[in-house]
């Protein structure tokens, strides 16, 4: 790759990923191959970070390893990351709970294809119920980041990285097929050096790092056989998630002050549905689109506010209905809810969301 | 008044490493475990690593073992310790890493993490405890419990065509490319015991220096799992497994490296 300092470049969502970490002075990278979040791993390989900024890259034996990898790693207190599939970040669910469990911060990219199963390489929402619902065994949330472009695929790495550690929680970017895939202009984030053992012992001193003889020994565990010290443990988790909750929400509107109707959507859908709401616009339709960056915490204030002001809420997802929940229990009743989406890897057109909007949502 | 001040240095002749606290250890009258803590304890002091360690834990009777020694630890999932030990070493490189797993979780659920680690040649030490038997769970059937062995699982004795046949995990290690000390001890007796302390400090050398995978197997006692005294299973064990998992050293690359 050519010199990359403060211009445009093209990229694929996924290389942009891979471009972001080395930049970011991300430490390690833990993968296994599976369509279409492949190219998180070949642009790694490709680009040699070991030789340069000293990351670590490995294809392990599967995602299960990958995943344990990431735990022991930012265990550490490395800033270690994973990508993978819906099917992949399946098998990582067992990774994620411990890495909640025991405090461990650290980055996982999912590049949602259709399921369920095996399912299709096709693009896909379907893992929103996943990643924002736990995801593994135990009352646990995971923070997820939902980008809609090349250049937030690149920008949330560091974020995510950011929110992982001040939280030291696991973080998912929760990317499909088409934003991995596609191409599009990305200003790749400056290079930062990656943290020093001292800078490690000095801001983590949580980290397994090897003990130094003038601290305590420090362990990582998500065991405790003592119930009531182990209530206190999940107490202390969901305080952590209220604050999350309460400082971490992020979203995006458009065209919402005046809005009589509102379409929520993220990641590409929320691409597919601008372009919608531009065009009903255009009919003179006062239409809006929230769309929210972050999955969880979900921006539930914001469209219950909205709720007040909309005569109706369209929800368009590439799934058969999952993020629509969430925005129901924010709404509670004050306004109709409809849903629209595909599946199985079908990906809906502007046209058909304008179309529903039109037909389904004014005329409610 | 300090246990220093009770007893003069010159006196001592056997004392707890330092590494070891006091807490009270759950493992049961004669089980293995809590000599090879021991002797991980005073390997590490004697080589004066305590900064450079970071161990790694298993699901199994030892996922304690943070709590006895004061060393950093990350506590794995069940199997998953070689994936965990990997990316601390690479990250890591110039630390001591070392997994110690029993052999549910290093031969049966970690399989696939045992094996590719070693196979990668990860610069790390793995002490693998083979008591033939599920110990933490209450005595199920292990992939090591020997043929015709009775446990929970197999109350009746382990039957080939019913489970299969012991898996000597020591010997497939043997054969990896990656892996430069392979090794099966035993703590059962005092000549034993020195023998099992010199192999894992081999193997904690060679993490250091980089040279592959170690894996130092100890035949272990369970005696609750067995349902023997401390005495008979050591008898058992002597009688029983030694045959079947021999002792001594299986490969060695360091030696013809030199
Ligand atoms: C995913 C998962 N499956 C099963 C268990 C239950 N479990 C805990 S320890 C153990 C077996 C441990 O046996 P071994 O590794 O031989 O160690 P030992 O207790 O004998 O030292 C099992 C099956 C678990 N904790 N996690």
């Amino acid at each position: 790759m050519t010199s990359t300092e403060n211009k445009y470049i093209l990229l694929k969502g996924n290389e942009a990923i891979a471009m972001a970490a080395i930049r970011i002075g991300c430490d390690g990278y833990f993968g296994y191959p599976i369509t279409p979040q492949s190219e998180v791993l070949e642009t790694l390989c490709n680009e040699k970070p070991w030789e340069t900024t000293g990351m670590v890259v490995l294809q392990a034996e599967s995602e299960l390893a990958s995943i344990n990898m990431v735990y022991a790693g930012g265990a550490t207190g490395k800033r270690v990351m994973t990508s993978s599939s819906s099917p992949g970040v399946a098998l990582m669910q067992e990774g994620i709970t411990y890495m909640a469990g025991a405090e461990i911060p650290g980055v996982i990219v999912n590049v949602q294809r259709g399921g369920p199963g095996l399912g299709t390489i096709q693009p896909s929402q379907a893992d929103y119920n996943q990643s924002t619902r736990g995801g593994g065994n135990g009352d646990y949330e995971v923070i997820v980041l939902a980008p809609a472009s090349v250049q937030e695929m690149a920008d949330f790495v560091e974020t995510a990285f950011d929110l992982a550690f001040k939280y030291r929680t696991p973080v998912i970017i929760l990317s499909d097929g088409i934003i991995g895939q596609m191409m599009e202009k990305v200003m790749l984030p400056p290079f930062k050096a990656r943290k020093t053992a001292e800078e490690i012992a000095t801001l983590y001193p949580w980290a397994a790092t090897g003990r130094d003889m003038k601290r305590k020994n420090n362990i990582f565990t998500s065991l405790d056989l003592d119930q009531e010290r182990h209530e206190r443990h999940n107490i202390h988790l969901q305080q952590k998630y209220a604050t999350i909750k309460e400082e971490e929400v992020r979203y995006e509107e458009i065209m919402t002050e005046d809005a009589e109707y509102l379409v929520v959507a993220f990641g590409s859908a929320a691409r597919i549905a601008q372009k919608a709401i531009e065009d009903c616009r255009s009919e003179g339709i006062k239409v809006g689109l929230l769309r929210p960056i972050t999955l969880w915490p979900f921006p539930t204030k914001r469209v219950a506010e909205l709720a007040g002001q909309v005569k109706g809420i369209l929800c368009a997802e590439i799934n058969a209905g999952q993020m629509v929940q969430d925005i129901r229990l924010a709404v509670e009743g004050k306004t109709p809810v409809s849903h629209y989406g595909r599946m199985g890897g079908m990906v809906p057109t502007p046209e058909e969301i304008a179309e529903v909007i039109r037909k389904q949502l004014v005329q409610e | 008044m300090t246990k220093e001040n009770i007893i003069d240095p010159q006196n001592i002749v056997y004392k707890k490493p330092s590494l070891m606290n006091d807490s009270p250890m759950h493992y049961c009258p004669g089980c293995s475990h809590g000599m090879v803590h021991k002797l991980v304890a005073e390997i590490i002091e004697e080589m004066q690593l305590t900064d450079k360690t970071i161990g790694i834990c298993p699901v199994g009777c030892a996922v304690f073992a943070y709590n006895y020694l004061d060393i950093d630890w990350i506590e794995a999932a069940h199997g998953r310790a070689p994936a965990c030990a990997t990316a601390v070493k690479r990250l890591w490189p110039d630390h001591l890493v070392f997994t110690y797993q029993g052999d549910g979780d290093f031969a049966c659920i970690g399989t696939a993490e045992s094996i590719h680690a070693m196979n990668r040649g990860e610069n790390i030490a793995i002490i693998f405890i083979n008591n033939a038997i599920y110990g933490m769970t209450g005595g199920q059937m292990a992939p090591t419990t020997l043929m015709g062995m009775k446990t929970a699982t197999c109350p009746y004795g382990r039957q080939a065509d019913l489970h299969g046949y012991p898996l000597k995990m020591t010997e497939l290690a043997a054969n990896l490319e990656g892996t430069c000390y392979i090794t099966r001890q035993s703590v059962h007796n005092v000549a034993a015991i020195n023998r099992a302390k010199k192999a894992i400090r081999k193997a904690f050398e060679n993490s250091l220096s980089g040279k592959g995978t170690s894996l130092v197997e100890i035949v272990s006692t369970c005696s609750a799992g067995w349902k023997l005294t401390p005495v008979e299973a050591n008898k058992w064990m002597e009688k029983n497994m030694f045959p079947y998992y021999p002792l001594g050293d299986i490969k060695d690359t360091t030696i013809e490296k030199q």
